[in-house]
């Protein structure tokens, strides 16, 4: 059922608010995401890059026309189907939103315990392995409070890809950290996705990240204006 | 704790982690929970010791029917009845005996503290109408002037009291008259005397001159074995002719004194009441430490809705920080309830105590009104948006 596309989105228009007051903010999106493929969103701030995450990852209702995830149409999608669509997405956000009274490994193992089925023991072992890739093994009990900036991103990124999502949504990741950081944490990303064939779209300004993209999508005003292939 | 909750809710036990994350919030809402348990023991201590008060002068005697006044709501009070109909009633085939019963209050003017007696004139040659602990020294009550004492009576103290033997009896100066206690049963202080006394009908009269031999405030009826009370009950209806008396079953009797007392009397409505704004202190405190907690835990909400979790995983979390919060200030609630129950009845000799009944009465309301506080709490879940978190 699920082909080579994860995502596939046809003549998408988006409008905040209704009647006179509403404002449309997406024209006509049309676009494509294949299995496995590192995109990169990009665009002027208010171009609508965050409206079309959210749209994608069901976060938000699809107004007019139509967006398909993983073989799922989510216009007109009941929430239920909604949720549990959710659960198959990885999401990564400019703040890291980790939980505050939850540890490192607690908050990873939230990612994992939203899969009905998963033995404790066995979500405790892959949080904790999955930390130590990211070089946090002896951060596992710390609380947020106790961790810096890049070390909560990574956290978070890790949570978002314990669960070996189908597809990550990232909203400009890297944008509070400093370039190291930001650089350890983009690494991280295009190497978990790989080594687990993840599909990622990614907003971001950063051009370190560019060059690491397979594709190149810019949004202005709401309409998409460019798209380039690479590698 | 967090080892229990997770394996009940068999995820991680969130709930706990957010509240234990605040420590001096979390004591304080433990506080505020545990203050309304206290609150709510020491209402129903004091109900409940009203009720076993109300109840405990109905012990003493035994009968199947009253006939009292139509404004006699309680032992001493209201009217008295014609000792006409206490004949006429002996007249029906089931009634076996009958017995007048006069009630009033005796002050006694003790060198340590003024005390009031409730008195009760019996007929000694009938000790069939009395408790079997009673009924045996029903006989010394023959005696002009001798009493029975109550021996649990407030300002009578212990060793004086169980000294008072057919022996070594207590001769006493009350109502003008000296009266000689020659045995002792046990009662109680109550919320209307200080101790009870039983004395013979005669003595009574000696005592109270302007009361009548013709007019008990209480009749008491005995009824054959076997027969049914309510039928007697129906007959005597018609056969006494004057309508403004309550002839009742001596069970009715009671019960109906105690709801007059609960629901009636302004002490039973505040105590009632007293219940009322501690459930409903325990309701405010808990729902305001929940709402806030979501409140304060929004975004990480959201951030849970992003990844997938449903409604029924934040219903969770908010119920189990209920559960957490009911269960853990219960405890010191009981504690402290068990403790200020003690206190006070030995201050007040009124049977003030902590009942498993209530203990586990008040926990289960605690966890169902800390659950529903909690499922309010949840309204506020729906502001959290996880579109708001890019
Ligand atoms: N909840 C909302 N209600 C009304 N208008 C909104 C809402 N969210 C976004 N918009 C508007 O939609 C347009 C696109 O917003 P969006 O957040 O998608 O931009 P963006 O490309 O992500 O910008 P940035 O780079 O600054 O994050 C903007 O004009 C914005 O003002
Ligand atoms: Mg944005």
């Amino acid at each position: 059922m699920e082909d080579e596309n994860i995502i596939e989105v046809e003549g998408l228009n988006h409008c905040f608010g209704s009647g006179e007051a509403g404002k449309q903010v997406l024209f006509d999106i049309s676009l494509t995401l294949r299995r496995g493929s590192f995109t990169v969103l990009m665009g002027p701030s208010g171009s609508g890059k965050t409206t079309v995450l959210t749209l994608i990852g069901c976060l938000r209702g699809v107004q007019d026309g139509s967006v398909r995830l993983l073989g799922h149409e989510l216009n007109g999608a009941a929430e239920a189907r909604l949720v549990a669509l959710r659960r198959r997405l990885g999401f990564i956000f400019q703040a890291h939103n980790l939980h505050e009274s939850l540890t490192a490994l607690q908050n990873v193992i939230m990612g994992l315990q939203v899969h009905p089925g998963i033995a404790d023991t066995v979500a405790q072992q892959a949080a904790a392995h999955a930390l130590g890739l990211v070089g946090l093994a002896d951060r596992t009990h710390y609380l947020p409070a106790n961790l810096s900036g890049g070390q909560k991103q990574r956290v978070a990124v890790v949570r978002a890809l314990v669960g070996n999502p189908a597809l990550v949504l990232a909203d400009e990741p890297t944008a509070a950290l400093d370039k190291d950081s930001a650089a350890e944490v983009v690494d991280l990303l295009k190497r978990m996705g790989r080594a687990r064939g993840m599909t990622t779209l990614l907003v971001t300004h950063d051009s370190r990240i560019l060059d690491r993209a397979d594709r190149i999508l810019t949004l202005e005003d709401g309409r998409i204006v460019g798209s380039e292939e690479r590698g | 704790m967090s080892w229990l909750l997770r394996h009940l809710f068999g995820r991680l036990p969130i709930g706990w982690l957010q509240l234990t994350h605040n420590r001096s919030r979390f004591a304080a809402a433990l506080a505020g929970v545990a203050f309304a348990n206290v609150l709510v023991f020491v209402q129903l201590g004091i109900m409940n010791s009203m009720a076993a008060a109300t109840l405990r002068p109905y012990e003493f005697f035994q009968a199947d029917v009253m006939i009292s006044a139509g404004d006699a709501n309680a032992l001493n009070e209201g009217g008295n009845v014609a000792r006409q109909w206490l004949l006429q009633a002996m007249a029906d085939p089931d009634v076996t005996d009958g017995m007048g019963l006069f009630v009033a209050n005796v002050p006694w003017d003790r060198v340590e503290k003024d005390i009031s007696l409730t008195t009760f004139g019996i007929d000694p040659a009938k000790p069939g109408f009395l408790a079997p602990a009673i009924a045996d020294d029903a006989r010394l009550l023959s005696v002009q002037h001798a009493t029975i004492l109550d021996r649990l009576a407030r300002g009578l103290a212990r060793d004086e009291a169980a000294a008072i033997r057919p022996q070594t009896p207590l001769g006493f100066e009350a109502q003008g008259r000296r009266l000689t206690a020659y045995a002792t049963f046990a009662g109680g202080g109550g919320f209307g005397g200080d101790g009870y006394m039983l004395v013979s009908d005669q003595t009574f009269l000696s005592l109270f001159p302007a009361r009548s031999s013709g007019a008990p405030d209480h009749i008491l009826l005995a009824v054959r074995p076997g027969a049914d009370i309510e039928q007697v009950i129906g007959r005597l209806t018609t056969l006494i002719s004057d309508q403004s008396l309550r002839i009742r079953s001596y069970a009715d009797a009671a019960q109906e004194d105690l709801r007059y007392q609960q629901t009636r009397r302004p002490t039973g409505i505040i105590f009632g009441f007293g219940v009322l704004i501690g459930v409903l202190v325990g309701l405010i405190i808990v729902y305001q430490v929940l709402s806030t907690d979501v409140a304060d835990h929004l975004r990480e909400y959201a951030t849970f809705k992003a990844m997938g979790y449903g409604q029924g995983f934040f219903l969770g979390i908010v119920l189990e920080e209920a559960l957490v919060l009911g269960v853990m200030g219960f405890v010191p609630g009981l504690i402290v309830g068990t403790g200020i129950l003690t206190l006070m009845g030995a201050i007040t000799t009124l049977p003030l105590a902590m009942t498993p009944f209530m203990a586990i009465s008040v926990l289960l309301g605690t966890l169902v009104f800390s659950a529903l506080s909690g499922a309010i709490a949840t309204r506020r879940l729906a502001a959290a948006d996880p579109a708001d978190l890019f």
